[in-house]
């Protein structure tokens, strides 16, 4: 999973969901823990992994349960009273 | 009818009720009956003893339950309530009265139903439908998460409340189903269906505390049959710690209650998130660090190698030949030019006692003649006027 990151077509991080900013993050931490890449490119995953933790930190502080209602097999918003 | 007037049975009250005793309290049937109807006049003494009445629309029956039978009561008596009551019919002589003698009692209904749920139990049961290894392990961190109940019950409240404080990145998507009465069973098959359409990663399967018959719907055949049916796992959290429901054996988890099941479908909660991503940062960062310092060690032994052969130590080492044959050529030097400087001073020396200066100075004196210049070292060279040159000055003289 190490070559993850540096093949796909990058999604800027605020883009990203959190799920997927945090298996990009993973991959990112496996490939500078495994081989040994051109220092170059090293810095070019940390500035990434550095933008993907920002992202995952704001989306942990932003986050509010999104609660939708089926209406048949359309979803709709839940307007939840005890909120 | 006119009565027989000069018939020779009479009996005794106490005959009589005797007799009447011995009828009813003979009678096997009378002594093993269940019973039902509404509570009325309910009364706890002091003794312990409970005394009330049971009654329905035409009639109503004495009963008593004995102290020791009322202490395992596990049924709240209230007036009014439609129970079942288990005993035996007796006399009580002195009041010319019979009434039960009750050592059992549960709600209305209560037997029938779980009768029905043992026979169903047995057989779903029978069929592996709640086989452990049919049960599927419930994610860790689900992004959807479905959610069956009531719209308007406060299970949702507490699930969606339980859920927006451990793990608010989450997704939550409701299918609304009546959780209670004849239209809850197809409702709620038909809701597990429409949520597993959208994919979710776990479903709860909730309703809040009730009776017996309230939670009945989720022992209905169908509805357990739609849970195993499910793709997604289930979580059932149905009334409270004490009911088991045929959906809690056939769901993936059970939960004892709808709060219970919304924590059971999130063990991993913001808090978790938030000192992993901390773990991650630190790790990425002393990695960087790392690759950064292993560099650096790279760099400093190449330098170091780089000196080594670089032409700068040949240079350094011809430099220092070059330094050392100028020592040694001017120490060869030196000696010869301190040859010389002696020599020099010898021959300064020698000079210096020819210089006239020094004879001027012991009182000789020079004369040269004005009009040549000759010096006169003759008497007869002297005429005219002369020079006379002593040690501190000249003068002149005439001959």
């Amino acid at each position: 999973m190490a070559k993850s990151s540096s093949k796909k077509s990058e999604k800027p991080a605020e883009d990203l969901s959190y799920e997927e900013a945090m298996v990009e993050l993973e991959g990112i931490v496996d490939s500078l823990e495994g081989e040994q890449s051109p220092l170059e490119d090293a810095m070019k995953l940390f500035e990434r992994g550095q933008a993907l933790v920002t992202r995952c930190s704001d989306l942990l502080e932003a986050a509010q349960l999104k609660v939708q209602k089926l209406a048949g097999e359309t979803l709709i918003p839940f307007e939840d009273e005890s909120e | 009818m006119q009565p027989n007037l000069f018939s020779s049975a009479h009996l005794t009250v106490s005959q009589l009720t005797f007799r009447i005793r011995k009828l009813l309290e003979g009678d096997l049937e009378l002594q093993d009956v269940w019973v039902e109807g509404e509570i009325s006049n309910l009364s706890r003494p002091a003794s312990g003893h409970i005394y009330f009445t049971l009654k329905d629309k035409n009639a109503s029956l004495r009963c008593v339950m004995w102290k020791t039978d009322a202490a395992r009561l596990r049924l709240a008596l209230q007036e009014g309530a439609a129970i079942e009551a288990h005993g035996r019919i007796a006399v009580y002589e002195p009041q010319g009265q019979y009434q039960l003698i009750v050592n059992l009692i549960q709600a209305r209904g209560e037997g029938e139903l779980y009768q029905e749920f043992l026979r169903l139990k047995a057989m779903l049961e029978a069929e592996g439908l709640f086989d452990i290894d049919r049960k599927r392990p419930t994610p860790e961190l689900p992004r959807l998460i479905g959610i069956v109940t009531s719209q308007t019950g406060a299970a949702l409240r507490d699930m969606l409340n339980t859920l927006r404080r451990r793990l608010p990145v989450a997704k939550v998507i409701l299918a609304a189903s009546p959780v209670q009465g004849v239209e809850a069973p197809p409702a709620l098959v038909n809701a597990l269906r429409s949520i597993n359409n959208q994919n979710p990663d776990v479903i709860l399967l909730a309703r809040g505390g009730g009776s017996i018959e309230d939670l009945w719907a989720f022992n209905d055949e169908r509805v357990v049959r739609a849970v195993v049916d499910s793709k997604a796992p289930v979580i059932c959290g149905v009334g409270h710690e004490t009911d088991f429901t045929l959906c809690d054996f056939a769901a993936d988890l059970r939960a004892p209650t709808p709060t219970a099941a919304a924590e059971l479908a999130t063990p991993i909660t913001i808090l978790d998130l938030g000192a992993e991503l901390l773990t991650v940062r630190a790790r990425l960062t002393d990695l960087v660090l790392n690759l950064l310092a292993e560099q650096k060690a790279v760099i400093l032994s190449l330098a170091a190698r780089l000196k080594y052969v670089s032409p700068e130590r040949s240079i350094q080492t011809a430099t220092q030949h070059l330094d050392e044959l100028a020592r040694r050529a001017f120490s060869a030097l030196g000696h010869r030019i301190q040859l010389q400087a002696a020599h020099v001073d010898g021959i300064s020396k020698r000079l210096g006692s020819l210089n006239p200066q020094g004879v001027l100075s012991r009182g000789y004196a020079i004369i040269t003649r004005k009009d040549d210049g000759l010096v006169v070292s003759k008497v007869a060279q002297a005429r005219g006027e002369m020079q006379v040159r002593v040690s501190d000055g000249e003068f002149e003289v005439k001959k």
